[in-house]
């Protein structure tokens, strides 16, 4: 690689994308002085190229825009009537009228945050597995199986749930548990089989293959050198992976975890499937509970007075608010984490 | 270089071929139809509804009927925007429904067109069958008052029976239903503690603290299924069709009686003069009825903006709650009663066109 052709074939790339490269390649080679021929061409490119991704951005911010405005006016009428009621109550009567959100408000955060718990120290553990001890041979197949769960529809996993998992909840795991730790409030009580713990746990299961798949990349990702360089100091594997790898791929694994937390917080059909459907907040994790977007599925349909109809919409507005809010909370724990380990 | 920008050019002009198909086929597929009648609501009429549109259309070549089961909810309010010739619900419009209704298309035209029962499903261990139930009882049991399957309420009226000392689990619909609708209805009817604490509706706040709520049908039946101790209700059909074990229920006249199409078609066959202003028929008299039932509505504007159509909205309306009945029992739902019929065909008389 010659200086001179090297930053012609340079600009070649700036200017556009795959196979512009390696035309430009070509005609970098071919004939160097002809290559302001083709310069206008890839400028119209160019902002063809950048308007076209300006505008799926926009569009997307326009799209959470008005997404947030329809919520907004669909559930005015419930806002103008309950106002903050409808946030604090606890009691959910739809024949009285009275809405309350909070156990749902509960039950959503509580899930996704219990499931968000099991799944990244799974799904990290199985990454790092994958990316750094299992052999080619088992490590490929294992990856792509891990990532085709990603794809099973929910309602599967939700099907899964409540014939397998709920029966064993409620006469294996359940009474084992208590047997132990029953004096614990939240291991108190009647074991159902559906739950808050049975949703917890499918949600738990339905996202580690994005945390694991995502995780994976990017402890792949991490540069060898600094590898070798641990390896060179005397360090064992084990301690490579734990002191160098997974704190170099931190940032990564932070974000896989926050989307896999969005997957869980939305999750609606599985969740409704194994949860219990009962608007209540309960110490206990074997009581049944009820999420936002459960609720929000189970009652829309069928529902016909507008301040029903309109609460519902705004519990809809209130799911969009508490994932905003936990993926914010997330991302500020995130930089807190990363600035600590840098002063470290 | 060039293999690539052949596949390229390939895979678009595959794509456009997909995509002249797809278009092509939108745009003659209409030719081929008659009338497109469309209506909305109620998924508890879907397979009476599918089964019937589609006879009606093998008959009459001229209509074809798009329903679309988006539950009664969505059904009143594309009914009242209008994008519907006809909605089915539940429950009949309220006041403030009729009301908007009314202000979008004149006088509205409610008719009985789907008649069902609700069933008790139970999984009490030992008991594969033969359980006995009253509405006392069971309002008791869903207020969460009876907790044990051995409790003496539920002993005196299964002598015969050895009921465990198990925990009862009440199980619920936890989307909003019509069946909902129809057992909370009766539990008002029977029992004046439900009444005044939870009401009527098709979702309620469930007072029972053992109580766990299910999708659908197929989500109370497999929580009933996976229970040990546990009671629920499911539509009639669902509970023929999955031949579950359910309970036999006291009616008005003191007897026990199964759910069968029989015994809700006689409750029904009771009460001829039924209308959206007086359309509960739990609990109704007569030695062979079972308490537990209720229709689903239909809904027409009285005197709709395009004659034709009208014209055409009466005759599968009518079709479907006289002749087409016949087909509800071979999905076991029960046909409407020849009385309630002939009610139908009066009050669909009233249409002007």
């Amino acid at each position: 690689m010659t200086p001179s052709p090297g930053d012609r074939r340079f600009r070649g790339i700036t200017a556009g994308v795959g196979e512009t490269v390696v035309g430009s390649e070509r005609a970098a080679v071919a004939a160097p002085q002809s290559l302001d021929v083709f310069r206008p061409r890839y400028r119209a490119g160019d902002r063809l190229f950048s308007w076209a991704l300006t505008l799926s951005t926009w569009t997307y911010l326009g799209l959470i825009v008005a997404l947030f405005v329809v919520l907004f006016a669909g559930s005015w009428l419930a806002i103008k009537s309950f106002g903050l009621r409808f946030l604090v109550g606890s009691s959910w009567d739809p024949v009285a009228g009275h809405f309350g959100a909070l156990p749902f408000i509960f039950g959503t955060v509580v899930s996704s945050a219990i499931a968000i718990v099991i799944a990244s120290g799974v799904g990290i553990a199985a990454a790092a597995y994958l990316a750094e001890f299992a052999p080619p041979l088992i490590a490929r197949p294992l990856a792509f199986l891990i990532e085709l769960l990603a794809a099973v529809p929910s309602v599967v996993y939700g099907l899964w749930g409540l014939f397998v998992l709920a029966p064993l909840v409620r006469s294996v795991i359940g009474p084992a548990i208590q047997s132990k730790l029953g004096w614990l409030p939240i291991f108190s009580g009647p074991i159902y089989g559906v739950g808050m713990l049975t949703a917890s746990l499918i949600l738990a299961l339905m996202i580690v293959p994005t945390v694991a798949a995502i995780s994976r990349d990017f402890i792949e990702s991490v540069a060898v050198d600094q590898r070798e360089a641990m390896l060179a100091l005397g360090a064992t594997r084990w301690e490579t992976v734990r002191r160098v790898v997974l704190p170099a791929a931190r940032p990564g694994i932070f974000g896989a975890c926050v989307l896999a937390l969005g997957r869980a917080l939305g999750e609606t059909i599985a969740t409704t499937m194994v949860i219990g459907n009962r608007p209540a907040i309960s110490a206990s994790l074997f009581a049944p509970g009820y999420t936002l977007a459960s609720v929000i599925a189970n009652e829309f349909t069928e529902a016909t007075t507008q301040v029903y109809i309109s609460t519902l919409i705004g519990l809809g507005l209130l799911l969009f608010v508490v994932s905003i809010v936990v993926n914010a909370a997330a991302r500020i724990l995130m930089h807190t984490v990363l600035r600590n380990a840098e002063e470290r | 270089m060039q293999l690539e920008l052949f596949t390229r050019k390939k895979a678009l002009s595959i794509s456009a071929a997909f995509l002249a198909v797809v278009l092509g086929a939108g745009a003659v597929a209409p030719a081929f139809a008659a009338t497109q009648l469309t209506g909305a609501g109620s998924s508890f009429d879907y397979p009476l509804f599918s089964k019937a549109f589609y006879e009606y259309s093998q008959q009459h070549g001229d209509v074809a009927v798009n329903y679309q089961s988006i539950g009664s909810g969505g059904g009143i309010q594309q009914f009242t925007a209008r994008t519907v010739d006809f909605g089915a619900s539940d429950v009949p419009l309220n006041a403030e429904e009729y009301k908007r209704a009314e202000q979008a298309g004149g006088k509205v035209l409610q008719i009985p067109i789907a008649l069902g029962g609700v069933a008790m499903a139970y999984n009490v261990p030992g008991i594969a069958q033969g359980l006995r139930l009253s509405g006392p009882v069971i309002a008791d049991i869903y207020l969460g008052k009876i907790v044990k399957w051995n409790d003496a309420a539920i002993a005196k009226l299964n002598p015969s029976l050895k009921l465990p000392e198990a925990q009862i689990v009440v199980v619920h619909r936890s989307d909003g239903s019509g069946t909902s609708y129809i057992f909370t209805d009766y539990l008002a009817h029977v029992s004046q503690a439900w009444k005044s604490k939870v009401g009527v509706g098709k979702s309620v706040q469930w007072p029972a603290q053992n109580s766990v709520g299910g999708k659908g049908n197929e989500g109370v039946a497999g929580q009933v299924r996976e229970t040990p101790g546990s009671i629920g209700y499911v539509e009639l059909a669902y509970a023929l069709q999955n031949s579950m074990t359910y309970a036999q229920v006291q009616n008005a006249a003191g007897k026990f009686v199964y759910p069968t199409i029989e015994s809700v078609r006689a409750a029904a066959a009771t009460k001829p003069g039924v209308n959206p202003s007086d359309f509960s028929i739990v609990d109704r008299p007569g030695a062979g009825s079972y308490p537990i039932v209720g229709y689903s509505w239909a809904m027409v504007f009285a005197k709709p903006a395009d004659a034709a159509r009208a014209k055409l909205i009466k005759e599968v309306l009518e079709w479907t709650a006289t002749k087409g009945q016949s087909i509800a029992a071979s999905l076991d739902y029960v046909p409407l009663p020849a009385n309630v019929q002939q009610e139908a065909k009066r009050v669909l008389g009233q249409m002007r066109f």
